[in-house]
């Protein structure tokens, strides 16, 4: 089947990401771990932009383009220079962002995604370093804002810009494109996706081969999707009332989920391009070979690889490798001579699973237990260790516990802090299989032998509930979890 | 204590009596100035001789004393760069330079004035006033490190720290009648020296003799890793100073001797030319045929820079502010009270050069000029060892006779900013008078061969006495 692309929709991206994981800035020695800090405390006089500094190149910057690169199977240029890119911003120190032109570090690329239609390559323009801007904040709402106060903090941030071919069919693929991008850089170790700031992503988007127009400084993967499905809508509108899209830039408002117009092509700022004098062109071909022995095993790949060493199905695969952290928790379970396909199972389906349903986002993984941290507030965060999977994995191949339980223990596990084993928690609550299945039969009796209760309870009183609870423990002689009992029945009654 | 010392002389009287009365003496002579060649002077520099002397420190120029141009960083003095927009900032580190020159136990006298931000060859563009030539306090001491030329000439200062973008070193030193050397690009870190034209500037010392510009060289030059143009030659500058010129190979080129050239200072610098062949050198012509497109990439190059380096002075985090209604109101009035006239004109002119449209024609075709003469330079050195030929035209000019015709005033810069644009080292040495004024001969050598040009310097002023006659304005 052949995607066939009804509206005609063009999408490019150009994606801003942060060498977060490099210790210092671009250009000076500060360092780079300011997430937390007050503000305009990670600052120097060359980042701050004071009258007589100048910049002196990170290797570790160039290094991690060039490995950003690789992986993009970019050609990396013989010769590469810096730019100065001139306008006026209060967040830009010089007035100028040293950035690349010309002599980009990497041209010519490919990302392949899940396309509409299966395998879909999607072409790499260039990806250029660059320093980032500091950042505004605005004393009170935007609109209405008394005042703005600058956090230098971020100023001099190594950057690497990629920017794609218009290669994308639709908001779907642009997601995906990300999503895979993302992966990418984290396989790398270049980048931490979960820090505020970490990517800003540009979109462009014509239909039917049309104009296109540019959505500037999207913050979120499913934001640049909403912004995208906007769009389109807007610009096919625009025609079916037989007018014609307009070149020009807009912004994409988040809160409101729409695109509003920020300024038309003549009003595009001339930025009087030249070569940073400060800053000599550098020959990096002789670096390559290194930095290449350096590079990891990279997603797909590393897919290959878990259905052949593994024996699981190229969904699990996919999804295991959709994270490296999850990839390398995964590998760390199996070395524990688990049954690899059942830890899969566990791991990619359930526990994912149950990440995603609470909104919750892998942030690290040390080798023996995985972090992650909630999407939107990051006060929320817990762990799972790789012990307590193996230990999962083993008593449910043992068939010491039911599906049903191994759930429940998973569950239990990410909505507490405490420190408990499954085993903890499948004795606490009575999960192991004979008591469990005793606990189904008494359940299943007890209902059988109590109409009346039933449907009082289901007509809305609550006290037969408590009755039908009392029953299973008696039945049971006191070995069944109340609360599990209560949850099972409603369960049981209600669906 | 002599009004006059050199570097040496300074260095007995400090043997003889203590560093802080040497730097007192200097303080002396400068509250007696006629010349308005300081904009800030130091409220320190007697403490720091004092400490000098406790620390009984060794370094080659323990107490010496020093006076610094104003673009240069020094922590605890002001940093204006001659403009109004950078009122009340002070850098919070020291120029790669400064560092260089404190470890050494040198005493910063004070800031020196200077043409607004280097731009001009007067020092007349400096929001704090035209510094006097102490040869004729009419005439302008030549720019744009005119104060630090002039403070030497005067007495009030033993050496100084210029930089020279287009001759702003040399210029002055001849105006002057000091001895100034404008080094190869790369050999002193630029770290700290607030930029004008990054690709053509170098921090140049100012003295009244070769040997002290050696001294001084030796203390500041070297490799720095924060400056990425800087490069480690590993020179010995004092070693260079052997009065011997036999068998030097000289080129004289033609484009230097160009129309508007004073007789007498064409004359003045063939007499130095004949003092080498007397000394045993030879001399012949060179022809360097895009000199004479020197002079327009050179300003091309320089505005064009200087329009980006000149952009963070917006008002928002040091100097001036003035209040706007919002942000760009505020830059707007800031830059438009803040900098002078010809500091906006460059800026204009440097946006110009660079913006869609022109880029290629003017900036491109700049760099381009840049190469070829680059080029001639090679070419006319790889046949002989230096070149030879005046500094200025002409000798120094009256305050005010050109300041308003910006065209003439950047012609003055012909001999001197090719030399930029080469990267070439070149000195000026005093070598005549004209009507009671100094002219400059200019010696220039392949890149970070500074060793060949202060030996002929060197020997040049050990069989002359140009380099010993003062201005009796000041005396
Ligand atoms: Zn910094």
């Amino acid at each position: 089947m052949v995607y066939e692309n009804p509206d005609g929709v063009r999408i490019g991206l150009e994606i801003h990401i942060q060498l977060n994981k490099l210790k210092t800035k671009m250009f000076c020695g500060c360092s780079t771990d300011y997430h937390n800090a007050a503000p305009n405390t990670h600052t120097c006089p060359v980042c701050l932009g004071l009258p007589g500094t100048l910049p002196v190149l990170n290797k570790k910057a160039v290094e991690a383009a060039i490995k950003v690169g690789l992986a993009l199977e970019g050609e990396i240029a013989e010769e590469t220079q810096f730019h100065r890119k001139n306008y006026f911003y209060p967040d830009l120190p010089k007035g100028f962002q040293i950035t690349q032109y010309d002599f980009p570090i990497v041209s010519n690329g490919k990302v392949v995604i899940e396309g509409e239609d299966g395998e879909h390559a999607v072409g790499i323009t260039r990806a250029h370093m660059e320093e980032d801007p500091g950042k505004l904040v605005h004393i009170g709402s935007i609109g209405k804002s008394k005042g703005v106060l600058i956090d230098y903090n971020r100023s001099g941030m190594p950057l690497i810009e990629t920017v794609t071919e218009p290669d994308m069919r639709s908001p779907k693929e642009a997601r995906r494109f990300l999503d895979k991008f993302r992966n990418i850089l984290e396989y790398l170790d270049v980048f931490d996706g979960n820090l505020e700031g970490a990517m800003r992503v540009d979109a462009n988007v014509s239909v039917h081969w049309g104009t296109r127009v540019e959505i500037k400084n999207i913050s979120s993967h499913k934001g640049v999707e909403r912004a995208l499905l906007y769009e389109i809508m807007r610009q096919k509108n625009v025609i079916r009332r037989g007018g014609k899209v307009s070149q020009e830039t807009r912004h994409y408002d988040e809160g409101r989920g729409v695109t509003l117009s920020m300024r038309t092509k003549e009003e595009a700022e001339d930025y009087r391009y030249f070569r940073e004098p400060d800053l000599m062109p550098m020959q990096v071909t002789d670096w390559i070979p290194a930095i290449k022995e350096t590079l990891p095993e990279l997603p797909d790949a590393k897919r290959s690889r878990f259905i052949e060493q593994y024996g699981i199905t190229d969904m699990h695969a996919k999804s295991l490798t959709s994270k490296i952290m999850l990839a390398d928790f995964y590998e760390d379970v199996c070395a524990e001579g688990v049954d690899p396909k059942i830890a899969a199972t566990w791991t990619a389906d359930v526990f994912l699973g149950e990440l995603n349903y609470r909104d919750l986002a892998i942030s690290s993984y040390d080798g023996k237990k995985i972090s992650f941290i909630h999407a939107k507030d990051p006060k929320i965060k817990n762990s799972f260790k790789v012990s307590d999977m193996v230990e999962l994995v083993n008593l449910f191949a043992e068939g010491k516990i039911s599906d049903r339980a191994a759930v429940e223990v998973i569950r239990t596990m990410l909505d507490t802090t405490e420190e408990k084993t499954p085993s903890h928690i499948i004795e606490e609550k009575g999960l192991f299989k004979a008591e469990d299945d005793l606990v189904t039969k008494a359940i299943a009796e007890t209902i059988a032998e109590n109409e009346a209760a039933v449907q009082d309870y289901l007509g809305g009183t609550e006290k037969s509930l408590n009755f039908l609870v009392g029953q299973v423990m008696k039945k049971t002689k006191g070995t069944a979890d109340a609360k599990t009992t209560r949850e099972l029945i409603i369960k049981e009654l209600k669906g | 204590m002599a009004k006059w010392m050199s570097v040496a002389q300074v260095k007995e009287k400090i043997e003889e009596s203590s560093a802080e009365e040497v730097t007192a003496h200097y303080l002396e002579v400068i509250k007696k100035s006629k010349i308005n060649g300081y904009i800030k002077v130091s409220e320190k520099a007697l403490e720091q001789a004092k400490k000098i002397d406790a620390e009984e420190h060794d370094g080659p120029l323990a107490g010496v004393p020093i006076a610094i141009k104003d673009n240069i960083s020094v922590v605890g003095l002001p940093s204006s760069c001659g403009s109004k927009i950078l009122e009340g900032y002070a850098p919070p580190f020291n120029a790669h330079v400064i560092e260089k020159l404190l470890a050494a136990g040198a005493v910063i006298l004070g800031k020196t004035n200077m043409d607004e931000f280097a731009m001009g060859s007067s020092t007349e563009t400096s929001y704090f006033g035209p510094t006097a030539n102490p040869w004729d306090l009419e005439r302008v001491p030549g720019g744009s490190s005119g104060g630090s030329a002039a403070v030497v000439a005067a007495g009030e200062a033993p050496f100084s720290l210029g930089s020279d973008t287009g001759g702003s070193v040399r210029c002055p030193a001849a105006f002057c009648g000091v001895v100034g050397l404008k080094p190869t690009y790369g050999a002193i870190s630029r770290y700290g020296v607030v930029a004008y034209a990054n690709s053509l500037e170098q921090v140049g010392p100012l003295a009244n003799n070769v040997r002290d510009i050696a001294v001084l060289m030796d203390v500041i030059a070297g490799y720095d890793r924060r400056d990425s143009t800087s490069i480690d030659s590993k020179t010995e500058y004092q070693k260079a100073l052997v009065e011997d010129v036999k068998g030097l190979k000289i080129g004289v080129p033609k484009e230097f001797f160009g129309e508007g050239t004073h007789p007498d200072v064409e004359k003045a610098v063939w007499n130095a030319i004949h003092k080498y062949e007397d000394l045993g050198a030879t001399w012949e012509e060179v022809s360097m045929p895009h000199i004479k497109y020197a002079l327009a990439s050179y300003y091309i190059i320089a505005m064009s820079e200087a329009s980006s380096n000149l952009a963070r002075f917006d008002g928002t985090r040091y100097g001036l502010r003035e209040n706007g209604e919002n942000w760009h109101a505020m830059v707007s009035k800031t830059r438009a009270e803040g900098f002078g006239t010809e500091a906006k004109r460059r800026i204009l002119l440097g946006t110009y050069a660079l913006s869609a449209g022109y880029h290629d024609k003017y900036y491109l075709k700049a760099l381009k000029v840049r190469t070829l003469v680059k080029q001639d330079f090679d070419k006319a050195l790889s046949k002989v060892d230096l070149l030879m030929a005046p500094t200025m035209p002409n000798p120094a000019f009256k305050i005010g006779e050109k300041i308003e015709d910006p065209l003439t005033l950047y012609l003055s810069d012909v001999n001197t900013c090719p030399i930029n644009l080469a990267g070439v080292p070149s000195i000026s040495v005093p070598c005549g008078f004209t009507d009671g004024l100094p002219i400059g001969l200019q010696i220039i050598g392949k890149p970070f061969d500074e060793p060949a040009v202060l030996r002929a310097a060197y020997t040049f002023e050990q069989n002359t006495d140009y380099h010993t006659k003062r201005p009796l304005e000041v005396a």
